[in-house]
């Protein structure tokens, strides 16, 4: 593998026996605190280098405080708190001195909502770029279209590149999000239920996207719809209470769950 | 079938117990509501009505020269607007230059930067600043700021750039005694603050939490966050805030009259004193009489006009910035 011999030697580097593929974020032993609420207790799990990993479990599970963990999103309010260690290719993000701004060009986020800036279409996308590369002209125009071609959108907004961003529909909005955070060529991407305010349609050329994005991004997806989940994912990750519950390949955790509380929620049980 | 016929006879039943709607009490509602609309304009409509009629004979005797001449001579009647419509602009325009990034840094200190615990009490103190009545605005610039402002501001300033090309006249006080259009625009400043302030804090709270922290997802700084993504979301409101802000330096008089030297001068230092539109009709409506009258009169319907001005550019600017 390409991406595992560019990775540095040791542990984290073990990879997974069955599918050969190395592991980009590595979680040990974390613990996080909503004050003085324990909303994470212990988590311990491997995020393999581009493969769409869902995090699924009722709601208050905390599927979306670890993902909010791995940007560090969560330090902008002063009451939440992690302990523990998250390794992005070894190094820890919790480390205090890394540098916040760019660790979060390097892993990429999607919200619930698209989030489009108060800016046009164009500038939405080169926004990101701007602020970490100094790009000629022709260059950052090259990088927006790459980018909103990667997020298929491209074809939708070539003439209106000009336009604000928020004129476009609910979905084109979280595609242009996405394009916007493809742009920054992270390494990871981070989901937190994007399609939960789109339409059925809007929702599949999402699910599509992921597809595609897989190729040159390491996923994590945080889903309240297991469809979904098992639609889109190669591991599954289920979380209750805080915990985390049961790791694996999707198929697997859905058809073949070990845990019982796994069991329960997939076939609608509870949550 | 005695089971429908029954059923009809419950329902004739029920509907003579059942009250009609009270209409009479609907069409005084009404009346009242629409009565109360209806004031505002009628009031509105007799005030702007009894100032044009009261400054008609000014605009005859003077026509357009009463908006470009700027005698003020009561001894032998000669008036004209434009020392105190510059002056009236002039110190509204400093008191934006001054209060609106300070209104600003608040909101965004308040919204984005204070430690939780420091929000109340910041807040409240901007609130209570609201509070002061003018007069004491006045009085504090006047017996307070205005020495102060003399001797640590105009003197050294004045001493500074005397002589120099274009500084030398705009920024030279003749005779430094501290009140002066810069003066009151600084105390304008002061009263306009905690409007700008408070309104730009409500609409820079309401931005939605997912647009703050998907700005810092792509690796903003704060200053980058607020910036490019809070303030132009705000702009629209932010834009309102600033005109209601206007609006108020306009038209403010007491604290003006205080602290603005009320001379009839036109000069193009911001160190020397001057006269708002305000100003001058707190200062004069006392003893006016004959053409004096007309000529506060018609000083008021140019007021009038600057506001209503203001108000329309502050529609054209939010259209704009809506459409962006």
């Amino acid at each position: 593998m390409n991406a595992a011999s560019a990775m540095p030697a040791g542990d984290l580097n073990r990879g997974n026996p069955s599918t050969g593929r190395a592991v980009r974020i590595a979680v040990r032993n974390l613990n996080f605190y909503y004050g003085a609420f324990h909303g994470l207790k212990n988590v311990d799990i491997d995020f393999y280098d581009r493969q769409v990993t869902a995090l699924i479990g009722p709601s208050g599970c905390g599927k979306s405080t670890l993902l909010r963990t791995f940007n560090r999103i969560y330090s902008l309010y002063p009451e939440q708190r992690a302990e523990g260690e998250i390794l992005l290719d070894g190094k820890n993000v919790l480390d205090p001195n890394l540098d916040l701004n760019e660790l979060r060009s390097r892993i990429g986020m999607v919200f619930q909502k698209p989030t489009p800036f108060p800016m046009s279409i164009y500038d939405n996308v080169a926004f990101g770029l701007r602020l970490y590369e100094k790009l000629p002209k022709s260059e950052l125009d090259g990088r927006v279209e790459e980018s909103l071609r990667k997020s298929a959108l491209w074809d939708e907004v070539k003439d209106k590149l000009k336009q604000p961003g928020t004129g476009l529909s609910g979905g084109q909005q979280q595609r242009l999000c996405i394009a916007r955070t493809v742009a920054q060529k992270p390494e990871v991407i981070l989901f937190d239920e994007p399609t939960s305010a789109l339409d059925p349609i809007s929702t599949g050329r999402i699910e599509e996207l992921m597809e595609q994005l897989r190729d040159e991004f390491t996923i994590v997806i945080v889903t309240h719809n297991m469809q979904q989940a098992a639609r889109i994912s190669q591991y599954t990750a289920f979380m209750y209470l805080g915990e985390l519950v049961e790791f694996g390949q999707t198929d697997r955790i859905f058809m073949n769950p070990t845990e019982r509380r796994t069991q329960d929620y997939i076939t609608g049980r509870f949550g | 079938m005695p089971a429908l016929t029954q059923s009809i006879a419950l329902a004739e039943q029920r509907s003579a117990v059942r009250k009609g709607p009270s209409r009479g009490l609907d069409a005084v509602f009404r009346g009242c509501s629409y009565a109360a609309a209806i004031l505002v304009l009628l009031v509105l409509a007799g005030i702007l009505g009894s100032i044009i009629y009261g400054g008609w004979p000014a605009f005859q005797e003077f026509g357009f020269g009463f908006l470009t001449s700027s005698a003020w001579n009561i001894g032998t009647e000669q008036y004209g607007a434009l020392v105190a419509v510059l002056g009236t602009v002039a110190s509204a325009v400093l008191a934006l230059l001054i209060g609106v990034p300070v209104s600003l840094g608040i909101a965004i200190f308040l919204t984005q930067l204070c430690p939780g615990w420091a929000r109340k009490p910041v807040a409240m103190t901007i609130e209570l600043l609201a509070a002061v009545p003018s007069i004491i605005y006045g009085m504090w610039g006047l017996f307070v700021f205005a020495p102060l402002f003399a001797r640590f501001v105009q003197i050294p300033v004045s001493n500074l750039v005397e002589g120099m090309p274009i500084l030398g006249t705009l920024l030279y006080a003749r005779v430094p005694s501290g009140v002066g259009i810069f003066t009151a625009g600084i105390i304008l400043a002061i009263m306009i603050v905690p409007f700008i302030a408070s309104i730009a804090r409500d609409m820079l709270e309401q931005i939605p939490t997912v647009l703050r922290e998907s700005a810092y997802g792509i690796g903003c700084t704060t200053w980058e966050v607020v910036r490019h993504v809070l303030v132009p979301q705000a702009a629209v409101s932010i834009i309102g805030a600033i005109m209601l802000g206007l609006g108020r330096a306009l038209g403010e008089t007491m604290a003006v009259t205080f602290v603005v030297g009320n001379a009839n001068r036109l000069s193009a230092s911001i160190f020397d004193p001057s006269s708002t539109i305000a100003s001058r009709i707190a200062n004069e409506f006392n003893e006016a009489d004959g053409l004096q009258l007309n000529a506060l009169m018609a000083l008021g319907c140019i007021l009038f006009v600057i506001t209503f001005i203001v108000l329309i550019i502050a529609r054209l600017l939010t259209r704009r910035v809506r459409a962006a």
